[in-house]
């Protein structure tokens, strides 16, 4: 965090000058080690055994917040008797079709009942929930298991508070983590047992009524083929311990650059629509009322998609947008499979994908397997590139590695690239949203030198003149763009469209244009509009909220007053858990909101944060026989987003891969799962085995010994992801000024490295070369019973720029994240070896040998 | 020293405990001072490319990397009886204590311009390019300085460096257009953990005081002030540090002195031989017989 988030790890510091531990667990010793508490170098990939340790020593040691855990997560709740854990497959859950590599969910219902998803993977209920009546037109694996899904269930999930029934969540949770024990973990991650207790003990000690620990959390978490399993092996362990919804506590992702978290709320992404609507699918006569139908959840506030829903239509085409043509729900795009960056890629190879806008992008060097990145690309008949200099993906075609190897030759390339210089957040105006969801404002500066323009600038005058250009079709592929609602007011010589109106309709407003001030104010009959309903109210009463600015130091400790943040300006999300079931604080320390039986007619919660559940809902609140929406909650359910307002230990519809955590290996891995014969995760997105794209043996498989090291790729300080806003700035490519790998002395004597000398680094996709930092930064682990040296590699480099070198995501391969399809940067297997690797087409040789000597072919590791 | 009469002296205290190095203060100085970038080079010194305080780098974050045993005594002043050669052979695989515990440390310090109560460079320049401001601290006038660069080997720190291009002298000038205005040095601006902090220095010593005894306490025994002391050779810095190590461990001269401390001393000293010669010279006149 200190080296990737320095500004955000000020409040780690103000916390340890408070007295809180400090614990990294990172495979490298970072700048964030230099100032923990504790720093535990682990294996790269090993992270869900190291979790799953921490909580069946939670479980054995019955160090778990019970009170919390009866009362606000699904611990109770008993499961169907078909539902098969890890423990009793050996490594997979029941449901898995090993030909579609895909659960079946069916069975990991609770007794009694069906749950929706708060968000993800929600469609797969769609055909039981609508009835049948339609079919997946073109099934692709992201929905293949769509017509899975329980049975519609009555009542309430059978529940036991004595979390003894053999099939309640806490029982099975208890045995499917008996056996991650601390000389397991020692085994599988590295770990020393003393090591490992300590962090047990601190983090136990450090939970509970009276106090609380966070988690904080980046890409080394989520870059893996089983990433989201990560994040949910912190989120069991933290509902067990009572960590969140209080102060002090919770799981923070630390997100990649300025507003990724805005880019993920208002999505760049192909599967949701504005806050975490799900993009419909292609079913065949799919309306308004069936998508409503089978992705909304009954209870929780989920079950009021269809006012967000039709709210964002009217957000997108205003006035054509009416009941009669179910505003415009046909207009929306539909999937018919994963559109991913990767499978966009595929697509651009197979020439199904023509054009492609890059926008502060630069997956030439930045993305995994950059070279397939490159080679898509010169499939294309256009690309755009926007950013402020000549990145790599603007420049592959004349200057790239391919055409240093011969492989690609300029005069063939029919790709016509554009490059359009882009403005920097300092020459425009615009909002950021950070990790904890604050919107904050920044104000244009300067204007942007030459010919540079915003973003927006460039996807409003695209519209315009796009609209202009189809004005007077009669096509009615036509009318979605025609339809838009597309007036902004512009202001300056260069036209720049004004932010501030783009907030003001993402914020929404009422049939006679009043601006909303919050959520529960959307209607699903077409009189209120909203570009996002979890944005609604950041211009309340028609004021920017998130340009406020008032210091800490005159106002109370949550800052309410300092920007906005979403939803509600509520600071802590699920907060109605600060207090106990019958509403008072956990702990006077920890106090957040309260019920106050005094308040208002009859009570009404309050406190110090916004409460993040409905106001005058009493505790002991029963909901009526029928409710659904948020009236269905009872007074004790804080998870409001959730289908039972309960925290979910156990996860019965939403993933793709598995209702609990398990560890298995990355996807290359030079060690066997030593937990199950399951050696990966059996749904992973395998991206087709191309020969840029082979698969190397792991574990005990003939040939693993070829790739000895594990690899594991991040960030410096000095530098911006993959380069675009830092190399080329000579005040930030001077502190490091060359692509480099880090290594232990170790393993730098067991492989002839020298310090500032050459490495060359291979893997079944790619070599690469990096000057050698000999340091003991890097740790020796003994995991296995036997040594194992990792390799790290700052991913920033290419070869344009002030500050270059090779890119690290060329030896990365294209098995992803089911959930999230996200590649595995984080953990995956190398060689490495002295001196400078080979130039042009020599290079490839080397790759070629590399392969025939650890036998690799086209199935290497694909299998489930 | 104090800055006149109605602004207090003001100065920089550099907690390195809690810096994180970030670099920003290198990058703020640069923006702010529109200092020239000063070459691309991978030195190997840990994170540390930027090596030394020189004439286009005004702030200087060090990278120390440390093997240190866990509880062990402070390293010893005197390192006679130590084996160098073999120690350095054992670095990174000798566990380093008894029980194989070995602390990792990795130290991290931005160094700066230390603004000396008693500024040698000061004192030797001859065209007045570099004087005492009235918040205390020294600058160098580029538009008066001639490129003589007395002041580089005056320093006692090795700060001020002449630049190659144009000879004239540079080093941190403690933001002095910006205090002007009523604002922080770019550096103490930008540093995330207040490693950097800005201010009157007698509020800053009395800040410093108190943490070396809050990390005293909590056990960082290894923490001490450096140049806070107004007894010390330069007579205190305006730019002090609170270090966890040695100072040499940061590049840091343990004892620095004036060096200009023993010019009035030479000067009277001339002056006495020069008198004597000339008495002597008058009395040989005066025995001449006529």
């Amino acid at each position: 965090m200190a080296e990737c988030h320095p500004v955000g790890f000020q409040w780690v510091m103000e916390a340890k000058a408070r007295g809180a531990k400090v614990i990294h667990v990172d495979p490298r010793f970072t700048r964030t080690s230099a100032l923990a508490d504790v720093h535990v170098p682990l294996r790269a990939g090993s992270d869900i055994a190291f979790l799953g340790g921490i909580v069946n020593y939670v479980l054995q040691h019955e160090k778990y917040f019970r009170d919390y855990v009866v009362a606000y997560s699904n611990a109770p709740v008993i499961l169907r008797e078909d539902f098969r854990d890890t423990e009793d497959l050996d490594g997979v859950f029941s449901g898995l079709d090993t030909d579609t590599r895909s659960y079946d969910n069916a069975s990991w219902q609770y007794e009694g009942t069906e749950m929706q998803a708060a968000s993800g993977e929600r469609d797969r209920e769609y055909e039981e929930r609508t009835g049948g009546g339609s079919t997946v037109a073109e099934a692709a694996r992201g929905e293949a298991h769509g017509s899975g899904g329980a049975a519609i269930g009555e009542g309430e999930p059978e529940r036991d508070e004595t979390l003894s029934h053999p099939r309640c969540v806490f029982q099975v949770l208890r045995r499917h983590y008996a056996r991650y024990t601390p000389e397991l973990v020692e085994q599988i991650c590295g770990v020393p047992q003393d090591l490992f207790r300590q962090v047990c003990e601190l983090v136990t000690e450090n939970s509970g009524r009276e106090r609380t620990t966070a988690f904080a959390y980046s890409v080394g978490w989520t870059q893996h083929t089983v990433g989201v399993q990560y994040i949910r092996a912190a989120a069991v362990l933290q509902t067990l311990l009572g960590n969140i919804g209080r102060p002090g506590g919770g799981i923070l992702a630390l997100r990649g650059h300025a507003s990724i978290q805005g880019s993920t709320d208002i999505p760049t992404l192909f599967n949701l629509l504005p806050g975490y609507i799900p993009m419909p699918h292609a079913h065949q006569n799919q309306d308004l009322e069936a998508f409503v139908r089978a992705e909304a959840a009954r209870k929780g506030y989920w079950g009021n998609m269809r006012a967000y829903l039709v709210s964002l239509l009217k957000a997108y085409w205003g006035d054509a947008a009416t009941a009669g043509n179910d505003f415009c729900f046909d207009y929306l795009p539909r999937l018919t499979g994963s559109h991913s960056t990767y499978e966009t890629t595929m697509a651009q190879l197979e020439g199904a994908c023509q054009g492609y806008f890059l926008f502060g992008e630069n997956p030439a060097v930045g993305n995994a397997n950059s070279r397939l990145m490159r080679l898509g690309m010169a499939q294309l008949d256009w690309l755009v590139v926007r950013d402020f200099s000549l990145i790599e993906s603007a420049t592959w075609w004349q200057d790239g590695p391919e055409i240093e190897t011969g492989e690609l030759r300029t005069q063939d390339i029919r790709t016509e690239v554009f490059f359009l210089p882009a403005a920097a957040h300092t020459e425009k105006d615009g909002s950021f949203t950070n990790t904890q969801r604050l919107l904050q404002w920044h104000h244009q500066a300067v204007e942007p030198p030459g010919e540079a323009r915003s973003d927006l600038w460039f996807a409003y005058h695209l519209g315009r003149i796009i609209r202009q250009k189809l004005a007077g079709s009669a096509d009615e592929m036509d009318r979605p763009v025609l339809d838009l609602a597309w007036n902004y007011p512009t202001k300056g010589e260069h036209t720049e469209p004004d932010a501030q109106a783009v907030l003001a309709e993402i914020n929404g407003h009422d049939a006679d244009g009043r601006p909303l001030s919050s959520y529960e104010e959307l209607k699903g009959d077409g009189s209120t509009a909203c570009g996002c309903w979890i944005y609604c109210g950041v211009y309340a009463d028609g004021v920017n909220q998130a340009a406020r600015r008032k210091p800490g130091r005159e106002q109370d400790w949550v800052a309410a007053e300092w920007a906005w943040a979403w939803p509600a300006n509520r600071r802590i999300l699920n907060n109605r858990a600060s207090a106990d079931p019958e509403g008072r604080p956990w702990s006077e320390r920890k106090a957040l909101v309260w019920w106050d039986p005094d308040k208002g007619e009859r009570g009404e919660w309050s406190g110090h944060d916004v409460p993040d559940f409905k106001k005058d809902k009493a505790p002991d609140h029963r909901p009526p026989e029928g409710a659904t929406g948020p009236e269905a909650l009872s007074g004790r359910d804080p998870f409001v987003m959730q289908a039972d307002g309960k925290a979910w230990l156990y996860v019965p519809s939403g993933l793709t891969d598995g209702p609990l955590p398990a560890h298995y290996e990355p996807q290359d891995s030079p060690f066997p799962n030593l937990l199950y014969a399951q050696q990966r995760n059996p749904v992973r997105h395998l991206l087709p085995a191309l020969p840029d794209n082979r698969y190397q043996p792991s574990g005990t498989e003939p040939g693993s010994e070829v790739f000895p090291y594990v690899a594991t790729t991040y960030r410096l300080t000095e530098h911006h992801t993959a380069g675009g806003m830092s190399r080329w700035q000579p005040y930030l490519a001077e502190l490091q000024p060359e692509f480099f790998c880090e290594v232990s002395p170790e393993l730098a004597a067991e492989r002839g490295l020298e310090h500032t000398g050459w490495a060359t680094i291979v893997s079944a996709r790619a070599v690469i070369e990096a000057r050698v930092l000999v340091t003991d930064r890097m740790t020796p682990l003994r995991v296995h019973g036997r040594t194992l040296h990792q390799v790290g590699l700052p991913y920033h480099w290419g070869p344009n720029g002030y500050s270059t070198g090779d890119a690290a995501n060329e030896l990365v391969h294209l098995s992803l994240d089911p959930n999230t399809h996200i590649q595995e940067t984080k953990a995956f297997a190398v060689d490495i070896r002295p001196g400078r690797r080979p130039r042009g087409p020599a290079s490839l040789e080397l790759v070629r040998a590399y392969r025939a000597r650890a036998g690799i072919d086209e199935h290497t590791g694909t299998e489930p | 020293m104090t800055g006149d009469d109605d602004t207090p002296r003001m100065g920089f205290f550099t907690d390195t405990s809690v810096c994180i190095g970030c670099k920003a203060c290198e990058v703020a100085c640069k923006e702010w001072n529109a200092i020239p970038e000063d070459g691309l080079e991978l030195t190997g010194m840990s994170y540390d490319n930027t090596q030394r305080l020189g004439s286009d780098s005004w702030r200087h974050v060090a990278f120390i990397e440390q093997r240190k045993p866990f509880g062990g005594p402070e390293p010893a002043l005197t390192h006679e009886d130590v084996d160098v050669f073999a120690a350095a052979s054992r670095l990174g695989t000798d566990p380093g204590s008894p029980d194989g515990h070995t602390e990792l440390r990795w130290l991290m310090a931005s160094d700066v311009c230390k603004h000396c109560t008693h500024a040698a460079c000061l004192d030797v320049c001859p065209t007045g390019s570099l004087f005492r401001t009235e918040f205390g601290t020294v600058v160098v006038q580029e538009d008066v300085c001639n490129g003589c660069g007395y002041c580089v080997p005056a320093c006692p720190y090795g700060v001020i460096d002449q630049r190659r291009d144009d000879g004239r002298a540079w080093k941190c000038t403690l933001c002095y257009d910006r205090l002007g205005v009523g604002m922080e040095p770019a550096c103490a601006k930008s540093c995330p953990t207040e490693s950097i902090q800005f201010g009157p220095l007698q509020e800053l010593r009395e800040r410093a005081a108190a943490r070396v005894r809050q990390l005293h306490t909590a056990g960082v025994t290894d923490a001490r002030l450096y140049g806070e002391s107004p007894d010390d050779g330069v007579g205190g810095d305006g730019a002090f540090f609170l270090l966890l190590d040695e100072p040499e461990v940061y590049g840091l001269p343990p004892d620095p002195v004036v060096t200009t401390r023993d010019l009035p001393a030479m000067w009277r000293h001339a002056a006495l031989a020069a008198a004597s010669l000339a008495a002597l010279a008058a009395a040989g006149f005066a025995r001449r017989p006529r």
